[in-house]
């Protein structure tokens, strides 16, 4: 079926069948590759993307229930939170092998964007749900710290 | 051990670079260096400098996350003159004459720690031999004397001239570098050791720049997922792709060559998933495996308690057995590691694409290039000379990446061989393939029983090990077994760095239930475990403190007592052993792996009935110079999250052949809440830089176990869940 994506700001046309996970879009026919395969069954996080600015796994969204809604992936942050959190990402050398973080950033977004200032645990519930096999916990939630910061500065 | 000896003059006519590198058959691959053959002269191998000065290494490891982007590259910058703002990086091309990894011999490959290891001197003589020539290139140019030039941050000074290096690069080009160019003493050092310097890979992965092997998307490339059989040994007999005919963009399914899958081709990723879960496929198990990992557990326990098959310390066990037998205390445990997947987190994949004269290119997150170059040429009878392997991002590895037998980059090579090559293949594994895929730390199992004297110090030691070697029956057998030994077995037990009186070890193998695998730190996984967890169990039935009873069994004068000694005191300082808050354990453990140093303490809170906490683990790591501060932090604790999440709840099994686990929800990870800060000291140090991508793993599973042992159970089976440990 045809169907029209608004992602990152512009509208896309594409022909996928009922019941295909957005991530597979995203990856296989807009070639946006920023946003990871992982699990695909939403345990790991990786594939995480914003529909209308909450953090979802594409990898269990499908592309039928998308259509009104506003997607955002990696490739299309901007917000001040976004900026916020590649900042800190930066400063504290977050990633190893980064496969995972494309989502964890996503997450991060996510949370900051609801709660400006979140607490350790705070931090840990919310980023429960994305799995880092490299573990850059600490430093993610030390990212995610300074992120605040950052916004609030 | 240097590469230059070897090959000496190495750098001689390289400067003829790109001709030379094509000359022998490397012509870079992909969207690397070819494109920017124009305007970039290679110096040597390892160094290439554009016309507008802008100098990139050849980076000769896969970067998994482990830091050598930024490693070796920092060598180049420090002895060139560099700032790490003007220096980029690549991916060398398959080329083990130039790029071998010298611990390994003429093997392209990354592993076992030896990165930095193997690179340290080749790759600062290659910054050092780029200097030079530019050097004298400037000498010539401004008829001065090279010896009053300097080159600093890009820029060549001296005799009342200034000029960037892009201008004298055509000219360098065409000078012979010296030999041995002059290093710089470690007292000169900018970079290296520099705590401010940061990781090169970190903007693109940030931002979804970065490409891995998943990422790959080439023009009109088909995807294939392969259907395995779910018992290891099982074999098609046939299928009925009738179903998947109806899934749109499915194009064909044919049985792999070696019979050991189906191969399900289509347009997309998600076809091909969904074709495959509706083909049919008829297997023959009349070879299959069909044991269970009870049956194995028995073996283990069996082999156990029976005269082992190799005698490691070729001693008399008997005597030993008397000396225990008669000593005033005895201490006895049993332990028990399972199977383990790696799962790294971008599941395996690569793409095979035909250049138009006829060749090949692979594209990888490539641990080991040599291998499946060969493998692929093979495959497809195609010369060498034609297979190019472009090295890209690897999302993890932890071992998985570099197996004997090449397995999945042969999958896609016997997937191509089944078309007519024009269309580039991807292959594609699913999580559920990754952990049910096999390849794992093998199960092993140990059996210690050490008499302690009235003085509480050891009257003997009998140490008995069992499990299924890593190498044997395959082409790595050379490196590692010895009279029958598999080395990767013992590692960690012969040989200790404890000075143990009256030690006998012994070691049996038990035949495959399935494919094993080294996994991050390899033999040491489960040796560090148990080494540590019987110095505590020791100490605690002596009497004594659990850090001052290592550290009287590390009291001689060899250089591995003394920096094991050195990070021991280290990280018991700055634990604040033995005064933890109230409330808390702490549990210490320290090993040498890899040529590096790590002692840990883990804090907790809790306990083992009503629930653990990890607070705290305080780490200290002597692995040498330093070159790069925060990646060896960033390693250790990596190494030290990835050793405690599988210790606390992880286990592969077998029921009837067949592998339970099948994705993360079954095979869960550590996640961010399971340990509360990981706190790493360095050791300063003079020493050549050995690994730390694997060392942080070993000490860090029976720190954990020590520190609950401390107000609880002594935890001798993994996962420690399954042995009636809760966490918090």
């Amino acid at each position: 079926m045809a169907i029209s994506l608004k992602l990152n700001g512009q509208t896309h046309k594409v022909d996928a069948e009922p019941g295909t996970p957005l991530l597979w879009v995203i990856r296989d026919e807009l070639k946006l590759t920023g946003t990871k395969f992982g699990c695909g069954v939403a345990s790991c996080g990786a594939c995480t993307v914003h529909l209308d600015g909450e953090p979802v796994r594409s990898c269990q969204t499908f592309i039928e229930d998308v259509e009104d809604s506003e997607i955002t992936t990696i490739e299309g942050l901007k917000s001040t939170p976004a900026q916020a959190v590649q900042q800190a990402w930066t400063e504290l050398d977050v990633v190893q092998c980064g496969y995972c973080q494309s989502g964890q950033i996503m997450s991060a977004v996510g949370l900051l964007s609801e709660n400006a200032k979140p607490t350790l645990e705070e931090i840990d519930d919310y980023m429960d749900g994305n799995a880092c096999r490299c573990a850059t916990y600490q430093r993610i939630r030390s990212a995610i710290v300074r992120a605040s910061e950052i916004m609030e500065a | 051990m240097s590469v230059l000896s070897s090959r000496r003059g190495f750098l001689k006519g390289a400067a003829a670079s790109a001709a030379a590198v094509l000359v022998i058959g490397v012509a870079p691959s992909g969207s690397m260096a070819a494109a920017n053959a124009a305007d970039t002269t290679m110096l040597n191998p390892f160094v290439k400098i554009a016309a507008d000065g802008t100098v990139t290494a050849i980076v000769k490891h896969f970067e998994k996350g482990q830091g050598p982007a930024t490693g070796l590259t920092t060598l180049i910058a420090e002895e060139l003159g560099v700032s790490m703002d003007a220096i980029e990086y690549e991916f060398a091309p398959s080329n083990p004459k130039l790029y071998n990894n010298t611990a390994f011999g003429p093997i392209q490959g990354t592993g076992g720690s030896t990165a930095m290891f193997n690179s340290f001197k080749q790759y600062r003589q290659a910054g050092a031999a780029a200097r030079d020539v530019l050097l004298q290139a400037a000498s010539l140019a401004w008829d001065v004397p090279a010896a009053q030039l300097k080159l600093e941050d890009g820029v060549i000074s001296g005799g009342g001239n200034k000029a960037p290096i892009g201008e004298f690069v055509a000219a360098a080009s065409k000078l012979t570098a010296p030999e041995n160019p002059r290093l710089k003493d470690p007292s000169e050092f900018k970079l290296i050791g520099n705590a401010s310097v940061r990781r090169k890979d970190t903007p693109p992965k940030i931002n979804g720049t970065a490409k891995y092997a998943m990422d790959i998307q080439l023009d009109n490339q088909m995807v294939v997922t392969i259907k395995r059989a779910t018992r290891k040994g099982a074999t098609v007999t046939s299928f009925d792709d009738s179903a998947a005919k109806d899934v749109k963009g499915f194009i064909r399914a044919a049985t792999l060559p070696n019979k050991a899958g189906v191969a399900v081709y289509a347009e997309n990723t998600w076809a091909s998933l969904q074709a495959r879960e509706a083909l049919e496929v008829t297997w023959d198990n009349s070879t299959a495996e069909s044991r269970s990992s009870e049956d194995v557990y028995k073996e283990l326990m069996a082999a156990l308690n029976t005269a082992p098959e190799y005698n490691l310390t070729k001693n008399d066990q008997a005597e030993i057995a008397d000396a225990i037998e008669n000593a005033d205390k005895v201490v006895e445990e049993t332990f028990y590691f399972p199977l383990l997947a790696h799962a790294p987190m971008e599941p395996l994949t690569c793409t095979i694409e035909a250049t138009e004269d006829g060749g090949v290119i692979l594209h990888d997150g490539c641990q080991m290039p040599t291998s499946p170059h060969a493998a692929i040429a093979q495959i497809l009878q195609v010369p060498m000379d034609k297979v190019q392997v472009n090295t890209m991002f690897a999302g993890g590895s932890f071992g998985r990446r570099a197996t004997p037998t090449v397995d999945y980059q042969v999958e896609a090579a016997l997937s191509f061989v089944m078309t007519d090559r024009r269309r580039p293949v991807k292959l594609v594994w699913s999580r559920e393939d990754d952990i049910t895929g096999g390849y794992y730390r093998p199960a092993f199992a140990h059996k210690v029983r050490v008499g302690l004297d009235a003085d509480g110090n050891i009257a003997g030691w009998d140490h008995r090990v069992a499990g299924q070697s890593i190498s044997k029956g395959t082409p790595f057998e050379a490196f590692s077994v010895h009279d029958g030994v598999d080395h990767l077995s013992v590692e960690g037990v012969t040989p200790t760095q404890y000075s143990i009186p009256g030690m006998f070890a012994g070691l049996t193998d038990i035949k495959p239930a399935t494919t094993v695998l080294w996994w991050r730190s390899v033999g040491h996984t489960h040796t560090a475990y148990v080494m540590e967890a019987m110095m505590d169990a020791v100490a605690t039935a002596a009497g004594r403190d659990p850090v001052e009873f290592r550290l009287a069994h590390l009291a001689g004068d060899t250089p591995d007592q003394k920096r094991l000694t050195g990070v021991l005191k280290l990280a018991a300082e700055k634990s604040n052993w033995g005064k933890g808050a109230e409330g808390r354990s702490q549990g210490v453990a320290v090993h040498k792996s890899f040529g590096s140093y790590v002692a840990e303490v883990v804090e907790i809170s809790g306990d083992a009935e009503n629930g653990v906490k990890i607070e705290k683990v305080t780490c200290a790591v002597d692995c040498g110079i330093p070159v790069n501060p925060d990646v060896i932090k960033a390693q250790m604790e990596g190494g030290i999250g990835y050793g405690l999440g599988h210790a606390m709840r992880d286990e592969i099994t077998l029921e009837n052949g067949e592998v339970i686990q099948q994705n993360f929800p079954d095979y869960e990870p550590l996640r961010i809440g399971d340990i509360g800060e990981i706190e790493t000291h360095i050791v300063l140090s003079t020493q050549a830089p050995t690994g730390v991508g694997e060392p942080g793993t070993p000490p860090s599973a029976p720190a954990l176990a020590n520190a609950i042992a401390a107000k609880g159970p002594r935890v001798t089976e993994l996962p420690m869940t399954k042995a009636g440990v809760t966490f918090a």
